[in-house]
Formats: structure tokens, sequence, C-alpha cells
């Protein structure tokens, strides 16, 4: 996944002309899923892109962080977009969109309020498939050592000599 | 030189499982000049090995062969394959352990009696006491190190035992310290001190805390009279046309099976593997599995009333530095039935990292109640409750009707229901926890529902007869006179109080026990 300003030479402008889906979170291309800032981009292999996009708005709707970004919630689901879970993941989120539609809006990412669409994730938190996006983010989003430090775990100790020297009693505001 | 038996010499004692009850069991035998040949499912992890990440050493050391879950508990749901968090290695558990080490109380060895009739509780007074017990506890604690035993001090308190101190005193709590813990407070036994490193779960390091993979094993081994066979998984414990046992068939790494004869066969399994091997080796002299006339095999297990409570404050705790549970308040571990329940708990610190607190801190939850609360983290206090759990018939190991194991062998099933008692107490004590966060200023606080079992007791409990009970007051079995149960699941009842010390105190005296009968040949 790359975090080039100007991803494939595109600008910003660029690549919201390239798209087609998505409205103002996400840029869907052909091919590819991409940040409105062109902070990231991922190149999609097996799932089609606006897939993609709704599984990581899924991801985001089901653990919200506003203080983390969405290339954490990329890593988290990007392991899904292989040949042996396109089918699964494709009908699962057909599912959402269908829901959506049941709803009044156009499709899942088109539900522009949080709330809207996390009503939609609660009528199906009982499936199988939300069952196992939400389980899999437990480890694919909250075991990213480099989210880690956002939530201010420091992670990895003993190269460092433990907290013996590193405040592990420095509490001060008892 | 380290000692090599051959699979048919029939005169060593034959021990399954390494950790605090086989490996100590182990050591103890081969410094009296007893021949032990000891059996490890699986392999040797040293300091050296452990690894500083949550998810890679619960990958490296868990017992992660199949099991299943049935019953009311709430672990049936949420890890349903997953009953215990217990560790598959030479050592056993105890590479895992967070070290605290305390002694039961005197009532606690007489809970039928204390407690009187419970109804739905299958409790049983032990056939041995607190005087008994008292001098293999003391040294118990010499070998472990036990911090406020001894000359040893205390443990400096954590970010995490401040907060908990705070809050406990606050409320009027007396029994308030960093605990009696096997981290050892200064050099001691040739290993270091502990530096407050915080990854107590994954295996210690610096090798501060007790473990028996590199205290107790090693030193039995280089007395020359214990050989342990790591990656060698037990299926089977064979008898004769007596009725006593000849030894055991195992798995070696590559599959491989093999017999081990044996003098005395001890099984330390904990308390899902000892007695699904006792099952598993039923036979048409013993239909029902080894040493099982009373029925009580695989049955009265208990995991402890356990839970845990976090609050959240205003400015950083950063609870995951130092150690995971060095902080301990007593004074709810009494008997004091005016509390609307009998036996008591111990409220300990505890401190999970971010992988694990987003796997444990509400299980299935998801959305922005969880997130908020993920969040909080560094600004978290946690505590984790220790109490007694009553005795249940029904809750038991079961041999599954439909899942085997990588051998062909039905897996173990963990079945548990709360007792009514259970959940007064568990309620009482998140009360309490919440009330000692508050105290010390939290804003929110959380209970968390029990994770998976990390103290597991009771499914081959002592007895004074053999109706009630799989073993005896010296852990030998009552149907078999060379067959002995070595680690926890002995436990006729769990008290409040965390069973490793208990459970090696059992394995000192138990290693007299059988050394004293090998040389009058009674055994």
């Amino acid at each position: 996944m790359t975090t080039k300003p100007n991803w494939r030479g595109m600008t910003r402008r660029q690549l919201i002309a390239r798209s087609f889906a998505a409205g103002t979170t996400l840029i869907v291309g052909a091919g590819f899923v991409a940040a409105p800032n062109a902070a990231w981009a991922y190149e999609a292999a097996a799932l089609k892109p606006e897939t993609l996009a709704t599984l990581i708005r899924m991801a985001r709707d089901i653990y919200p962080h506003d203080h983390i970004g969405d290339a954490f919630y990329v890593t988290a689901v990007k392991g899904y977009d292989t040949a042996e879970a396109a089918a699964e993941i494709e009908a699962g989120i057909a599912a959402l969109n269908a829901a959506a539609q049941g709803a009044g809006h156009a499709s899942y990412l088109d539900a522009a309020w949080e709330d809207d669409r996390v009503a939609l994730l609660r009528g199906m938190e009982k499936s199988a498939f939300f069952q196992k996006i939400r389980g899999g983010l437990v480890t694919g989003l909250y075991n990213q050592k480099e989210l880690w430090p956002l939530f201010g775990y420091e992670g990895e100790s003993f190269s460092q000599g433990g907290y013996i020297d590193r405040g592990f009693d420095d509490i001060d505001w008892l | 030189m380290v000692a090599k038996f051959d699979l048919n010499d029939d005169s060593v004692v034959l021990i399954i499982g390494t950790g605090a009850g086989g490996g100590v069991l182990a050591n103890e035998l081969a410094q009296k000049g007893v021949k032990v040949v000891a059996l490890e499912a699986g392999g040797r992890y040293l300091p050296e090995d452990y690894i500083n990440d949550e998810w890679d050493a619960f990958g490296q050391l868990s017992w992660l062969d199949a099991r299943t879950t049935s019953g009311d508990w709430r672990v049936a749901q949420d890890f349903s394959g997953l009953p215990a968090w217990i560790v598959k290695a030479v050592g056993g558990t105890t590479i895992h352990w967070a070290g605290a080490s305390l002694r039961f109380r005197p009532h606690e060895w007489k809970a039928r009696t204390t407690y009187g009739h419970v109804a739905g509780a299958n409790l049983l007074d032990w056939p041995i006491d607190a005087e008994e017990m008292a001098p293999w506890y003391e040294k118990a604690e010499a070998k472990l190190g036990v911090t406020r035993t001894g000359n040893f001090p205390g443990l400096p308190g954590n970010n995490n035992y401040k907060v908990l101190e705070k809050g406990a005193l606050a409320l009027g709590y007396k029994e308030v310290s960093t605990g009696r813990m096997a981290i050892n407070s200064i050099e001691n036994d040739d290993r270091p001190a502990c530096q407050q490193t915080g990854f107590c779960f994954q295996g210690c390091k610096w090798g501060a805390k007790w473990s028996a993979g590199y205290t107790d094993i090693p030193k039995g081994e280089a007395t020359g009279n214990l050989e342990v066979r790591s990656n060698a998984q037990v299926l089977r414990i064979e008898h004769d046309d007596k009725g006593r046992v000849t030894g055991a068939l195992y798995a070696d790494r590559e599959g491989n099976q093999h017999f081990q004869k044996a003098r005395v066969v001890c099984v330390a399994g904990n308390s899902i593997e000892s007695p699904r091997l006792l099952l598993n080796s039923a036979s048409e002299m013993f239909p029902d599995g080894l040493a099982n006339s009373s029925g009580q095999v695989g049955r009265n297990y208990m995991r402890h009333v356990t839970g845990s409570v976090y609050g959240v404050f205003e400015k950083p705790v950063r609870m995951w530095r130092g150690t995971t549970m060095a902080g301990i308040v007593q004074d709810e571990a009494r008997f004091d039935p005016s509390r609307g329940f009998v036996g008591g708990y111990e409220l300990e610190t505890l401190s999970l990292g971010l992988p694990f607190m987003a796997a444990f801190l509400d299980p299935g939850g998801w959305g922005r109640g969880f997130t908020s609360a993920m969040d909080d983290y560094e600004r978290m206090a946690g505590m984790w409750i220790v109490g007694e759990d009553m005795p249940q018939e029904t809750n038991r190991i079961t041999l599954s009707s439909t899942v085997k194991d990588q051998y062909g062998l039905p897996a173990p099933n963990v079945h548990f229901d709360d007792h009514p008692n259970d959940i007064a107490m568990r309620s009482h004590a998140y009360r309490q926890g919440e009330a000692i966060y508050r105290a010390a200023g939290a804003t929110r606080t959380f209970p968390t529902p029990p994770y998976p079992s990390t103290h597991n007791l009771g499914t081959n409990r002592m007895s004074e007869h053999a109706r009630d009970g799989v073993v005896n007051r010296h852990g030998q079995t009552h149907d078999i006179a060379n067959l002995f149960i070595s680690d926890g699941s002995q436990f006729t009842t769990g008290a409040a109080e965390n069973p490793t010390l208990t459970i090696v105190a059992l394995a000192i005296r138990q290693a007299d026990h059988i050394a004293a009968e090998l040389s009058r040949q009674n055994l």
C-alpha cells in the first residue's frame, strides 16, 4: 500500500476525477481505493473496489476510533482481499447493501451518518458475516504495532531493561 | 550428565506433565535419588525464547489442542474452543503464571464443616489441614523465593498498585500490599531481581519469576536421576491384570508411539488433561476410566470465581508498566456469610496489554461503548477477582462424543454452570472493585467477565473416603496403589487463593511420601 501524496503521479483532484463512488470519505476508482487526501491508496487484488471501500467503512463503524486514520482499518481488512475469501466477502457486503437499501439508502456507503450505518450493523450483528469481520478486527486492528503508540501502549519492554528505570511507579497525581 | 532411561526400565517413577506439580515432584524425587522419567507434551522454552508480545507468546506457549465447552458460563459462548488459558511446555503453566503465592487459610481446608451444607454444591473437607501443611508451605515458599516470607522483602508497588492501594485504604481495607509473589525482590537462586518489565504472562525473560522450567527441572536433571522427554504427549496409561499401572503410551514429536514402563505413575497434566487421561485409559477392568470407582474423575471442576474490574482515571496510569499482579487486597477472603455467600475472594492487580484488552475487556462488544473504553487505555487501572467457587458434580470434564484430537482420541469437554453462591460472590466483588477505583478517583469503571480459566482445579479430588473422591491424603488414587495425581486436580475445594503455592507444597510432600514408600517396598 503506497502512502505517497501523489499516487501513480496523480494529484488529489485527478484521483477524485477518476473516482465513481464513495462520496466524501473514500475514493473508489478502477481497481483501487484511496484516501480523499491521497494519503494512502490500496490496489484491489480480488475484491471489487466498492466492496473494499464498504468493508473499510464497516470496520471503522464496528470499532470507531476518531483519532485513528483509515490506513489502519485498511490494513485490518486487506487480508480478505483474496480469491479464497472473495465470494464470502462479496456476498456479505451485498447483504449489507441490501439492508441499507431496505432502509432507504442507495448503499451502505451512501448512508452518510454513522448512527444510520450502526443501526444497519446492529440488525445483522448475529450473522456469520458480521461476526467474522468483527472477530477478525480484534487482532487485525488492535494487534498492529504501529497502532499501539496512538493509545499510549508501549509494547515490548525487555530489550529496554524493563520499566524499573523507565517509570514503573512514576504516577504523581494520586 | 543428563539421565537417559530405557523404555523397558520398569523401576522408574513416571511423571506426566512438568508444571507446578509434575516439575517440582520430578526434581524433589531426583534429589532423593529416585529415578524419574518425566514426559512433557510441550516443547522446552527458556527465557531467551520468551516473547514480549501477547499474541505471539500466546501462540508459542498455550495449550491449543482441541477442546469443547458447555454450560451457562460465558466462556462457552465467547471462547467456545478455549475453556482454559494454560501452557503446553516444559514447566507448564508456571511459565505464564503471575507469581501470586498465597497459603490457604485454615478454615479453607474444611469448607464443608465451615460453610455447612450448600444446596447444589458438592462440598467436602480436605483430609489434611493447615497444621499438617504448614511445614510444606514453608519449604514451598523458600523454593519459590516468595516475597514477604523468610528474608525476601516485598516488591515495590507499580502505578497500577498505587491506584489500588489509594482506593482500598480510602474504603477502609487493611490488608493491602504488593503481596506474596514468587518473583525475586532481591537476587536469589542465581536469578536476578525483578526489572518491572510487565510481561509476566508471557514468560519472565529475566528469570526473576520462579518457573519450574528453569529452576526445578534443570536442578533435577543435574542430579543424573531425572530424564525429561519433551514433545512427548501421553495417550494412555496401561495396567496389568492385577489392576496396577505398568506405564504409559506416548507419542513423540514425529507422532511415533512408545511405551515407557514404570513402577509408579504420577499424573500432573493440569485439571483438564489429567482426568481426560484417566478416562481415555478405560479398559475392560476399568470401564469408567482408571481410578474412577467413585465416579468423581473429571467432576467437581472448579475455576475460581473470577472477573476483572477496570477503572478509568483523568490522568495516565500506564498500568502495563511493571509486574502484572504484585498487588492485593485480602480483607474479603474471610469467611463472612453476612455478605450473602460462603467463601471469600482476593482482589489482585492485573494488567493486560492493548491487544489482549481488545479481546477480553468485553468479548463480542463493539461500537462506541467499546471503543471509548479502549481510548481510555492509558488511563486505566485493573484488578482481578479470585474467589472460592463451589464444587458441583455436574461441572466436569468428559470425553467429547464428536471431537477428536490430533491423535484420534476423544477431546475433552469442559462443562461449567455458575452456582448461585458464585454469582453472589462475583456481584459483591464487582461492586467492591468499582468502589475501590471510585475512591481513588475513577470516572468510569467496567466489570469484565471471567477470562478463559487460568486456575483449573478439583477434577481428581482428594477425599478421606474412596466413595467421595479420587485420591487419598497423599494424592495416591484410592483404587490403584501405584497411580498418583500430582497437580491441582487433587484440590478438594478451591479456597480463595491462587493455587500454585499449594500445588508446589503438595508436590514436595508427595515426593517425601513416594520416596519413603519406595524404600519401604510399599510401591
